[in-house]
């Protein structure tokens, strides 16, 4: 990974409150896993930025080394690595996912 | 592209030899899986740092040739 790369996810995942790393859009989610946490913000009625993986390998590959994680999606919560597709699911059924956001003054609780 | 089941099983098996793994085909297309497995080593960890200990066992796998495999760990 180039430093370039590292420092530009840095730099977007403590300069936005959520940033979700996915393949395609929230509009057109390219992948299920993705959709999946696409559904869940929006669900919680959360605002969020993206990043799509698809429009740059390095980034794409970057991401990975970032978080030693090997898939994409990938959630931050103000600049810390929150977990993928399954985490982000376990959090929401268990409401851990909301209450987080509630106390990091990311959601109205 | 694939990975046979009992070749994830395997290799979870020996990183974790404790693990009970639970593998279920979700698209019969064995490419999308999902692991269900239990071990006494997640004791204490977070979920990230479990999931990282799975795909830790799976070598490089994860993300390759294998593209999908949905994780639930837990301890006990």
């Amino acid at each position: 990974m180039t430093d370039t790369v590292n420092d530009q996810i840095k730099n977007t995942v403590t300069s936005n409150d959520i940033v979700l790393y996915m393949k395609g859009t929230p509009t057109f989610p390219q992948c299920g896993f993705s959709s999946t946490v696409v559904q869940i913000f929006d669900y919680l009625g959360a605002k969020y930025a993206s990043v799509n993986v698809l429009d740059d390998s390095e980034v794409r590959q970057g991401i990975k080394d970032f978080n030693n994680w090997p898939t994409v999606p990938q959630v931050f919560v103000k600049g810390e690595f929150i977990g993928g597709c399954d985490i982000m699911r376990e959090m929401f059924e268990t409401g851990e996912l909301k209450t987080l956001l509630v106390e990091k003054n990311i959601l109205a609780s | 592209m694939a990975m046979h089941a009992d070749d994830i099983i395997a290799m979870i098996k020996e990183a974790l030899p404790d693990a009970i793994v639970e593998l279920v085909d979700l698209a019969g297309d064995g490419d999308h899986y999902k692991a269900i497995i239990t071990s006494p080593s997640f004791a204490g960890l977070s979920r990230i740092a479990q999931h990282q200990k799975v795909y830790g066992a799976l070598k490089g796998k994860m993300g390759g040739e294998l593209h999908a495999l949905a994780l639930e760990t837990k301890a006990e």
